[in-house]
């Protein structure tokens, strides 16, 4: 009996986690099949030269994201400038466009038929801008998509830590230069890192971006392997190789986040006391702000809009038709968001409440429980097309066995959104999972001990106590993953079945045919989407305890 | 008859290599505050939480009004004992406001006596201004007093106190203690409360029950406890004291090197034995013939503490009026000014001066 509890108690952790770790384990026993031409072709041509493509993309998109995100977080939280309080939370906006908008809205920006370098070349200046479409092309616009996560990170760090001992050795005599390199940086580090394996990890993941470049890395050919050579066994091999890079990351993530201290939470960080800059660096570090916004965010998003009205234009003829067409997708990438965040709400709701019940009943393994609860929340650092790859072979799998079981002929789940669900449910488990934890830890045992000491049955405590507390976190964690999954391209784009083309595949599409105007409207539609999770990432929370 | 009553009561958390509380029995009357008094790891909050019904005990009974809540296949849920609990944190529920967390376990009144009840209980603890306002809006000491008024509004039969203090600045401490002090006095309610600050455990409670280990070691009025102590370990937890060896003689006297002591407790001559002397029974006067020599002072505002070198090397230490002031170095002798005696036998002073 005893051995029996634990495994009905840790059954619902199982269940999560079979559905979201499933896409992986496909991934990973793909190798007990044998190995086809299309791999040994892939293996033997592409390999090398995506390694290396991706090396070079990991480092420079590494360094830069750090530089500006470390500088940029060290002026905004030590110095007084003008535009500081603005240029504190404006940072953050890039996170907003998705990383593929911001790669096509530079490339029609900066390419030699663009705007820009049309300008120059009118006014006879003879400056000539090195070519957008190359590898210092995609690292500029990578780093400035997703230099926020270190920036976040690095002015967290600097926040919490950082201004106290600033303080202390300002106070010793020390230039503010040499505390960012002697106190500020190396107390901040682990944080920092922290941030640099997000960025790193979401480049590696980045699909979009790097085959509107026409720069190989490892998602281009795995959808290659699967949509043009038609070899999905192939892509799933050839995936398990990313899979072992973003382990790499996930291991140097774990390391740097069981190095992070914090100051203990009852006591409010010291007020912030900055230093107001004089003379030309007042001025400089206010205009470097201004530029790194301007390229980041302002421009593209002027740009965006101007597209999309010259998208209005050109169609006025047949107006209707493409607000229907518009209109259309919208519905659908919103049908799909909705669906989706109510399965990962549900099924991170069962994961949280599992967890806790497992971690009481069997308090001898907590480890395990941790362990189980990390595996299930695993899919965030796989890229979606490994994920694509994944859910549509477990899809095929079971289908085949249900057909053959049952007797019957066609498919049941091929064909239909099922995959998509799952890739999705992989990837965005962890949002729902973390905002309704954060949530639930607020209830302190005290908390429900004293509404049961003041009479309150379980249900009465579940209803007034904890369903209230948990709600906000519960809705967060639903509206994560609704933009995230209305701004997801890969897994949408390789799973879906005919006719649930979504705005971010149209996207897709139009960008590789070269109609940004067409792209224009839809992309500014998920910008604005995408500002919900800024700002609810800036702004303060509610309760404090 | 006894409102609470413990009877023999064992606790054995799982996994635990030792159990948290081992054949405890105790009783509290009517009206009466009862102090779990000790230091961490002892088995207080065990205790308490067996009397709210957080916990069952593994043996033993724990009765509440003359019924046993832990009648097996019968156990009371701690939602239907009629207990009040503050905890150390509050427990206020965030997302209400004070008044709501004080209406919160009212449910059973209409809408107009819940509401009466609610203003009569924010008068009681002097928060009539901030029915509107939210737990974190609110100081510590405030929230405490918030967390009294709901533990106290439905009326429970007894209130059980966690550590209730603890959280608070040393300060606000010492206010609150009184201000607690008169409210329960007031109200006439039976209180538990455990701390491990004998100081807060003499001020607020009629009886205090000093545990160790899980074991009671003894349950006593505050003066008892502090003036005869029946373990070592009692009489080092709840204040300073000095042990000194001591000899039976033929005199039935026991003799120390600080003086003599009757032999209250009828010890057999020549067991090796210790006298405890606490700081304000040993009174030092300056004397040039002196064998004992003032090694350091400490001065506390009232009084002064000064620590005594005796020609064996033993310290002692005296507390003196803060008027009296010797320099350090000075030759003195001790007088002692003790009513009782507390002797223990040499052997079992060891785990209290490890």
């Amino acid at each position: 009996m005893r051995r029996l509890i634990p495994l009905v108690t840790d059954a619902p952790l199982y269940l999560v986690v079979s559905i979201t770790a499933a896409p992986l384990l496909v991934i990973l026993f793909s190798w007990w099949t044998p190995v086809d031409d299309i791999f040994i072709h892939l293996f033997k041509t592409g390999l090398s030269e995506v390694m290396i493509n991706t090396m070079w993309l990991l480092l420079g998109v590494g360094i830069g994201t750090t530089v500006l995100g470390v500088s940029l977080a060290w002026f905004t939280t030590t110095f007084d400038f003008p535009g500081r309080s603005f240029f504190d939370w404006a940072l953050v906006l890039p996170l907003a466009i998705p990383t593929y908008v911001l790669a096509f809205v530079s490339l029609s920006l900066f390419d030699r038929t663009g705007p820009i370098q049309q300008f120059l070349w009118e006014q006879g200046s003879g400056v000539i801008l090195p070519p957008i479409r190359s590898t210092g092309g995609i690292i500029w616009v990578m780093t400035l998509a997703l230099y926020p996560y270190v920036y976040l990170f690095a002015r967290n760090g600097f926040q919490t830590q950082g201004v106290r001992a600033n303080e202390v050795a300002r106070s010793l005599g020390k230039h503010p230069m040499v505390t960012l390199f002697k106190i500020t940086l190396p107390m901040s580090r682990p944080m920092i890192i922290s941030g640099l394996m997000l960025v790193l990890m979401e480049t590696l993941s980045d699909f979009g971006a790097v085959s509107i470049f026409n720069y190989d890395t490892f998602t281009t050919t795995i959808y290659k392997a699967w949509f043009s050579l038609f070899s999905l066994n192939a892509a799933a091999k050839f995936s398990s190789f990313l899979v072992l890079l973003v382990f790499c990351l996930v291991f140097l993530e774990e390391a740097a986040r069981r190095r992070r201290r914090y100051t203990p939470a009852d006591k409010p960080p010291a007020p912030v006391v900055r230093t107001a800059l004089t003379g030309i660096p007042r001025i400089g570090v206010a205009i470097y702000c201004i530029i790194i916004l301007l390229f980041a965010f302002i421009i593209p998003v002027v740009e965006l809009f101007n597209k999309a009205s010259m998208g209005f234009d050109s169609f006025r003829g047949g107006r209707s038709a493409f607000d229907l067409r518009y209109l259309g997708l919208l519905n659908r990438s919103i049908l799909l968001a909705t669906m989706a965040a109510l399965l990962t709400t549900g099924l991170g709701l069962l994961l949280v409440y599992s967890e806790r019940i497992s971690a009481q009943l069997a308090a001898d393994a907590p480890l395990k429980t941790s362990l189980l609860v990390r595996f299930a929340t695993l899919g965030y650092a796989l890229p979606g097309t490994i994920l694509a790859v994944g859910g549509i072979m477990l899809v095929t799998f079971i289908d085949h066995r249900l057909t053959n079981g049952l007797g019957i002929t066609g498919s049941l789940m091929t064909g239909t959104i099922s995959a998509m669900m799952l890739g999705y449910l992989s990837r965005f488990i962890v949002l729902s999972y973390n905002s309704i934890n954060v949530a639930m830890v607020r209830i302190t045992p005290h908390i429900s001990e004293a509404a049961r000491s003041l009479g309150a049955t379980p249900l009465r405590i579940m209803r007034k106590i904890q369903i209230p507390l948990v709600r906000g976190g519960i809705f967060s964690g639903a509206l994560l993953v609704f933009v995230d999954v209305m701004k997801e391209m890969p897994i949408t784009l390789m799973t879906r079945p005919f006719g649930w083309d979504t705005l971010a595949v149209q996207i897709f599409q139009f960008t590789s045919e070269g109609s940004w105007e067409q792209a224009a409207l839809p992309s500014l539609t998920l910008v604005f989407l995408g500002l919900i999770p800024v700002i609810l990432l800036t702004r303060p929370t509610r309760f404090r305890h | 008859m006894a409102l609470i009553q413990l009877a023999n009561v064992t606790k054995r958390y799982p996994h635990a290599n030792m159990a948290a509380v081992t054949d405890v029995s105790f009783s509290v009357e009517r009206g009466k505050v009862l102090a779990l008094l000790g230091p961490s790891g002892s088995g207080k909050t065990t205790l308490l939480r067996l009397i709210a019904g957080f916990e069952s005990p593994d043996s033993g009974t724990v009765l509440l009004g003359g019924l046993n809540m832990n009648v097996p296949g019968k156990v009371v849920p701690t939602e239907n004992r009629k207990v009040g609990m503050v905890f150390q944190d509050g427990g206020l529920f965030p997302h209400l406001t004070v008044h709501q967390n004080i209406a919160f376990g009212l449910h059973s009144l209409g809408k107009l006596e819940r509401d009466k009840k609610v203003s009569e209980m924010l008068h009681l603890v002097s928060l009539s201004r901030f029915g509107t306002t939210y737990p974190h809006e609110l100081s510590g000491g405030q929230q405490q007093r918030v967390a009294l008024a709901r533990a106290l509004a439905p009326n429970p039969i007894v209130l059980l106190l966690d550590e209730p203090f603890s959280s608070l600045d040393p300060d606000m401490r010492t206010r609150m203690r009184e201000e607690v002090h008169t409210i329960l006095r007031g109200v006439g309610i039976t209180a538990i409360l455990v701390t491990h600050d004998h100081e807060e455990a003499f001020a607020m409670a009629d009886q205090v029950a000093v545990l160790n280990s899980g074991r009671l070691e003894q349950l006593d009025t505050p003066e008892m406890v502090y003036h005869l102590p029946q373990t070592p370990f009692v009489a080092d937890f709840v204040g300073s004291a000095d042990f000194i060896k001591g000899e039976i003689k033929s005199d039935g006297a026991i003799h120390t090197e600080i003086g003599c002591f009757q032999n209250q407790q009828n010890r057999d001559q020549g067991a090796d034995i210790v006298v405890m002397v606490r700081p304000d029974d040993v009174h030092l006067v300056p004397d040039l013939d002196g064998s004992a020599t003032i090694i350091s002072k400490q001065f506390r505002g009232s009084e002064n503490l000064y620590e005594i070198s005796l020609a064996s090397g033993q310290i002692v230490h005296s507390s003196e009026n803060s008027l009296a002031v010797y320099t350090v170095g000075t030759k003195v002798r001790i007088e002692l000014t003790a009513t009782h005696t507390v002797v223990f036998r040499e052997d079992t002073l060891t785990n209290v001066l490890a």
